[in-house]
């Protein structure tokens, strides 16, 4: 198994009081509100959180980066990459992933990432979004060419990566007169991409069509199953077999020696209300064209309903359902054992500390996690048989798949293709 | 009234048309046309009115979004090729908001198709005081109600579920159509937004009357946007409508058709400010 550690950065010394009066808290709220000395204290917190992570034993540190809200501080993933490159010598960088759409420049960021790659001696593993449609309002980067916008940077950041300078590009979206970077990527023919999502079928069936795993962001277990059934129909139809390596799962996970303690810090896991991503209006994070158009009725219906707070599902209802996970080491291990068996991922990325856990408690919950469940959870998935594409050395992606290696499988499912997108957002949401 | 769908640029182009006399186009603000409304009806008493939805936009059956367009400009110029292929020009040509600035673009580029200019709350221009209310900041709903100054006609506008307290008032095709034309805007408008800085300079060149009409209350585009066209434009002026917002077409109709028709104030209330190139 690829174990790995995440936080969302939380910027939680803010004025809580002052979100909840105003309705929300992304993309409008002031940075008025922002404290950057406390900004300044919440970094160097983290960073020595995620040296500690790697010295507890975990495989990867996962990144990412998020806009005008404090649900998480990092504006930049590269910047948070850099320094890791830096300060830790062996853990993955894990970034999940890089709003691509939202670069104007998809050749200053493959610049980023080769630097990033060859200081940290090839531990880079790039994953990529479409971002929210929040992070297109905050960026300004269109959002009715998303996803247009995500192809072509892909296309170019992988030529960018595997074949010798200088070369043209001339796309929709982008256009290079050179693209010729002296800065290469260390490791060949590129660094791993994973996609992470929070259940676009769209996404999901993208990942697997490139042969790249996907990574459900705390998706509630009981729909993984269906969301795998996307995915596997979809490599299949390409030609290769999925298994557990090209899976990958993020859950809320808290542990501390008192479980009563665990479960209270748990409960930061709610600040906010509980969203993810901050309170934001319908119209910020699903813009007219941004989601797919078999659901612009529901998505237009949402954007004009009223606002009545947060959608999520209570502490002790996420608790039940597994969607958070709190306690000692051992009642965690249980937990994570069903998740395991459940979901079968090889990649899982324990979202560890969250709104204002202290300092003291996450470094704590962080060395029990190295010392106490990630040594389990590496028994559980041998015996589980959930190997990860490091383990298998599987291929990184679909083109750099022998042609001979795939036995393409006609798919026999003629729902139209946001079918199931459809059903299982509506669970979700 | 009938609808007619003509090919432009190989895309079906649907229009409402009715009345008779010279031929006068309106096109309509982002947010679309809701269909052959009163302000349609009392033009039609003296022109030949043609009111199509904007390439992209509308929803109609047989009407396709062209995915190349990516600015305004692109949308007047298969306006000019619809006014071509119909061989309707010299035409009135009148733009509400964001189809005024569709129509001042069409002006620069083809003076020739047109008779006159009507500038209704137009879009296109760069405030430098204030701002054009953005409404990719808002929900569809929200927008298309800060175009009215009274939230009364916008209700009678586009209510249409009745007063059931569990049914949104809009009804499905209207959010479906709102969600449709936002994305059209958001395609060819996103950024810069609602503004072209290629515009002014041009405007100069544009040789026929221009006609500019404003809400006192417009709080979409702001009121020295008006001042800015009459100044920019070799022969134009202005019309203040009172007491009235953004949408003057929906909210007061009648004036509208008034000032246009007549070419004059239509009541001792309206202002006129007539403005010419220095």
């Amino acid at each position: 198994m690829f174990l790995s550690y995440f936080t969302e950065q939380p910027m939680s010394a803010y004025p809580a009081e002052e979100g909840l009066k105003e309705g929300f808290t992304s993309v409008l709220f002031s940075n008025k509100y922002y404290d950057p000395v406390e900004g300044s204290r919440l970094f160097n917190e983290r960073i020595e959180e995620y040296k500690l992570a790697e010295q507890v034993g975990f495989d990867g540190i996962m990144v990412n980066e998020h806009h005008n809200a404090p649900f998480c501080m990092q504006a930049r993933i590269t910047v948070m990459s850099s320094i890791l490159a830096a300060i830790t010598e062996r853990a993955k960088i894990v970034q999940l992933g890089n709003p691509l759409p939202t670069y104007d420049s998809p050749l200053m960021f493959a610049e980023e990432i080769a630097m990033i790659d060859m200081i940290s001696k090839g531990r880079l593993i790039s994953g990529i979004v479409r971002g929210a449609g929040q992070e297109s309002v905050c960026l300004n980067a269109n959002p009715a060419y998303n996803r247009e916008r995500f192809n072509e940077a892909h296309d170019l950041l992988v030529k960018t990566m595997t074949d010798d300078g200088p070369f043209s590009w001339e796309g929709e979206h982008f256009q290079y007169r050179v693209v010729n970077p002296w800065a290469r990527v260390l490791q060949k023919p590129h660094p791993r991409i994973w996609v992470p999502g929070v259940f676009s079928a769209e996404t999901i069936r993208w990942a697997a069509q490139h042969r790249y795993p996907y990574i459900s962001l705390n998706t509630p277990l009981h729909l993984t199953g269906e969301l795998w059934q996307i995915y596997d129909q979809a490599a299949r139809a390409v030609g290769y077999e999925p298994g557990p390596e090209n899976r990958g799962y993020l859950l809320r996970v808290h542990v501390q020696e008192d479980g009563d303690k665990a479960r209270e810090n748990a409960r930061e896991f709610m600040w906010m209300q509980g969203e993810f991503t901050g309170i934001g209006h319908p119209y910020w994070t699903s813009p007219a064209g941004y989601g797919s158009s078999a659901r612009r009725l529901d998505y237009a219906k949402m954007a004009n309903a009223e606002i009545r707070g947060s959608r999520a599902a209570s502490f002790e209802k996420q608790l039940a359902a597994r969607e958070i996970v709190a306690g000692t080491p051992d009642e965690v291990i249980r937990e994570l054992r069903v998740v395991l068996e459940t979901c079968r991922p090889s990649i899982l990325m324990l979202w560890g500390n969250d709104g204002g856990v202290n300092h003291d408690d996450s470094l704590r919950c962080i060395e029990l996690m190295g010392t106490e469940v990630l040594p389990a959870l590496r028994d559980m998935g041998d015996e589980l048989g959930l190997h990860d594409p490091f383990e298998l050395d599987s291929p990184i992606s679909l083109a750099l798949t022998p042609p001979d290696e795939l036995n393409p499988i006609e798919s026999d499912d003629d729902r139209p293709e946001d079918a199931s997108d459809s059903k299982a957002l509506q669970m979700f949401r | 009234m009938q609808t007619v769908t003509t090919t432009v640029a190989g895309l079906g182009m649907r229009e409402f048309t009715g009345g008779s006399g010279d031929p006068l186009v309106m096109l309509h603000h982002s947010f679309g046309n809701p269909g052959w409304m009163p302000i349609h009806e009392a033009l039609a008493e003296r022109y030949t009115v043609h009111a199509p939805d904007l390439p992209g936009y509308g929803g109609a059956e047989g009407s396709e979004r062209p995915d190349w367009a990516r600015h305004p400009r692109d949308l007047a110029l298969l306006v000019g090729q619809w006014l071509r292929a119909k061989d309707l020009g010299p035409v009135e040509l009148v733009g509400c908001g964001f189809g005024g600035w569709v129509a001042a673009e069409l002006a620069t580029m083809s003076p020739e198709l047109l008779k006159r200019l009507v500038l209704v709350g137009a879009a296109g221009l760069l405030p430098e005081k204030g701002r054009i209310f953005d409404q990719f900041l808002v929900s569809h709903s929200g927008y298309v109600q800060a175009a009215f100054s009274n939230s009364e006609v916008y209700e009678s506008v586009f209510h249409s579920n009745g007063d059931d307290p569990d049914e949104h008032p809009l009804g499905d095709e209207t959010l479906l159509v709102w969600d449709m034309n936002r994305e059209m805007t958001t395609r060819v408008a996103w950024k810069p937004y609602m503004y072209n800085r290629r515009l002014r300079p041009l405007l100069g060149g544009v040789t026929v009357p221009v006609l500019v009409v404003w809400g006192d209350s417009d709080a979409v585009v702001p009121m020295e946007c008006a001042h800015a066209y009459v100044d920019a434009l070799p022969d134009a002026r202005l019309e203040i409508v009172p007491d009235c917002g953004h949408a003057i077409d929906l909210e007061a109709p009648e004036s509208l058709a008034t000032i246009i028709t007549s070419g004059t104030a239509n009541s001792g209330g309206a202002a006129q400010i007539t403005g010419g190139a220095d």
